[in-house]
């Protein structure tokens, strides 16, 4: 087994034992890193000197027998959203292209107290819009089970850097379904928490009321480390919510007997893929043998969840995106007058995909259109809130299907975007009504592709999704498969 | 509502955006195809729904209003495109006569 095979829990379990240094397992992973990057197109930019700086600095502390966290000389990685004092930062933008930031955000300071190592910045889509990777200025990211496949998106390459080994762990941001959807494609575990669990504070905003951070790693178990280590109150957020944050370490092993787990019948629809609603029907049957109580529930307004989505995002997008003008920072046009600069900037720097959501985001929000498509999009996002809270009066957890296929090839969602954006189907409701979603591998299709289930839980009970998750993976082996290398 | 070129012409004046005339065209029809799915909301009965802009029951988070120091002006200068001594420069706003 390769040293990259092992969890983090192991890694960190062998590091304190000083069977192995971190500057070793460092290097392992740039040397991974260096052997694909030219196939899986994940990095936008590796920080070598730095990785192995802090390597050698953490591997010294050890050595001295101070006390570390269990993630310290563990190298992870982060989508390229994420900002990082004195490293570049892009969001996959030609508008942020050579972007260095002069402060880090809240979760790489987290990271930092931590002790973990920064492998670098990944690819995404360009600020966190699509669904596959393939709207980045940087090029595509690929798939390592299928090279002439997407990850999925946004946080595609954040999902392909784990499932290839190249870092421990890693994390992206889920808007709509941007880690949860890349982690089912790519066969890794990701969680998008509930909103407000995680400081947004230096994270690149796309839509700020459903935007948030999270991790990505091989086991349930890590991506539990990993949450812990970022989650709480940042007074630098003001969206961030001062309630505690539970030791998700300790609520793994507990029992799921009795447990109520409703399957809604919405989301296992005509446009689901064959194998995937068979591999989630196997999941579930798997949870009824762990003794949870399965039970069919209706979220009636599942069908209206897209549309209410892109009109709510795209308005917000189109805010957030406002201070995109080569002014004070960023790609710059050259300009005679200052608005000649604000529109060439703007057209130059933003990717087409950009572009079309901040227009339909204008549309949404201007004058004689505003109550007709915002407001109405801002009333239905209401009622596909109650439909959760309504359905969480009877059930613990509800579990689904991620996508409803598994990995589309590159290039084939491209023509048109409904196409592209109705991908989203089943991950989008969460994120309007804020709540939590824990994905994990539960099969494979015909092509040996990854399916991953979903499991959302109440707004705050991350711990809850962790216990069936966990139960769920150690009674099974999807988790162990890794791509064909 | 159908969406024509002249609105999209129109949308990208309002957000900024320099487009060339095969872009507009282009963005024309997505847009309408977009917006024709998004009608099925109208389908939706919302006469009773208070809208939801935001999922969580904090209200007018503010901090005490004390003067804190946080990022040094050299740092952020750093990232300016073009400055001259310690300020901003950019095109000709105003036209004097």
């Amino acid at each position: 087994m390769n040293l990259y095979d092992f969890t983090i829990e192991e890694l960190s379990q062998k590091l304190s034992r000083k069977e192995i240094s971190s500057e070793e397992l460092t290097r392992v992973c740039l040397k991974r890193i260096h052997e694909t990057q030219k196939q899986l197109n994940t990095f936008i930019t590796i920080t070598e000197e730095a990785a192995l700086e802090t390597a050698k600095r953490v591997d010294k502390i050890r050595l001295k027998g101070e006390k570390l966290s269990p993630l310290a000389g563990i190298p992870i990685a982060l989508k390229d959203i994420f900002l990082t004092k004195g490293i570049r930062t892009t969001c996959a933008s030609r508008i942020l292209d050579n972007f260095i930031p002069p402060y880090d955000c809240t979760v790489y300071e987290k990271l930092k107290e931590n002790d973990t190592v920064l492998l670098g910045k990944l690819n995404q889509d360009e600020f966190a819009m699509g669904s596959s990777n393939e709207n980045s200025h940087f090029g595509s990211s690929r798939n390592p089970w299928d090279l002439e496949r997407t990850p999925g998106g946004s946080s595609g390459a954040s999902a392909a850097s784990v499932a290839a080994r190249q870092c421990m762990g890693s994390f992206g941001t889920d808007t709509g379904g941007s880690i949860r959807q890349p982690a089912s494609m790519c066969g890794v575990v990701g969680i998008k928490p509930s909103y407000g669990r995680v400081s947004r504070y230096g994270i690149i905003a796309f839509a700020s009321s459903l935007d948030q951070v999270g991790p990505f790693g091989k086991s349930v178990k890590d991506v539990a480390y990993l949450l812990k280590a970022v989650a709480g109150y940042d007074a630098k957020d003001s969206t961030s919510v001062p309630v505690p944050v539970p030791d998700y370490i300790s609520c793994l092993k507990k029992d799921v007997k009795g447990l109520k787990i409703g399957i809604p019948k919405e989301y296992f629809i005509q446009g689901l893929q064959k194998s995937v609603e068979h591999a989630v029907q196997g999941a579930i049957d798997v949870i009824k043998k762990l003794g949870a109580d399965i039970k069919e529930i209706s979220l009636p307004h599942t069908q209206y969840a897209i549309p209410t989505y892109y009109l709510v995002a795209t308005a917000e997008a189109s805010s957030n995106l406002a201070r995109y003008d080569g002014v004070k920072y960023g790609y710059r046009a050259k300009a005679d007058t200052l608005k000649d600069m604000y529109q060439k900037t703007r057209g130059e720097g933003f990717g087409t995909e950009v572009k079309r959501r901040i227009m339909l985001g204008t549309f949404v929000l201007s004058s004689g259109y505003y109550d007709a498509y915002y407001k109405k999009a801002s009333q239905v996002r209401t009622l596909i809130k109650k439909d959760f809270d309504d359905a969480f009066k009877t059930c613990d957890l509800i579990v689904t299907p991620t996508a409803p296929t598994t990995a589309f090839k590159l290039g084939e969602k491209m023509d048109d975007p409904l196409q592209m954006y109705l991908s989203d189907l089943f991950t989008i409701s969460t994120n309007l009504a804020g709540l939590p979603g824990l994905v994990l591998p539960c099969g494979f299709d015909e092509k040996n592709l990854p399916i991953g289930l979903q499991i959302l839980g109440p707004h705050f009970k991350e711990e809850r999704m962790f216990q069936l998750g966990y139960a769920y993976e150690q009674a099974t082996e999807w988790h162990k498969r890794t791509y064909p290398v | 509502m159908h969406i024509t070129k002249e609105l999209i012409h129109h949308l990208a004046k309002l957000a900024l955006l320099e487009l060339t005339s095969e872009e507009e065209k282009r963005y024309a029809s997505e847009l309408d195809s977009l917006i024709g799915y998004f009608e099925k909301l109208q389908e939706v009965d919302t006469s009773h729904v208070q809208p939801t802009y935001h999922v969580v029951p904090l209200r007018n988070v503010l901090r005490p209003d004390e003067a804190k120091k946080t990022f040094g002006i050299t740092d952020l200068m750093s990232v300016v495109p073009l400055h001259e001594e310690g300020a901003i420069k950019v095109p000709k706003i105003i036209d004097i006569e």
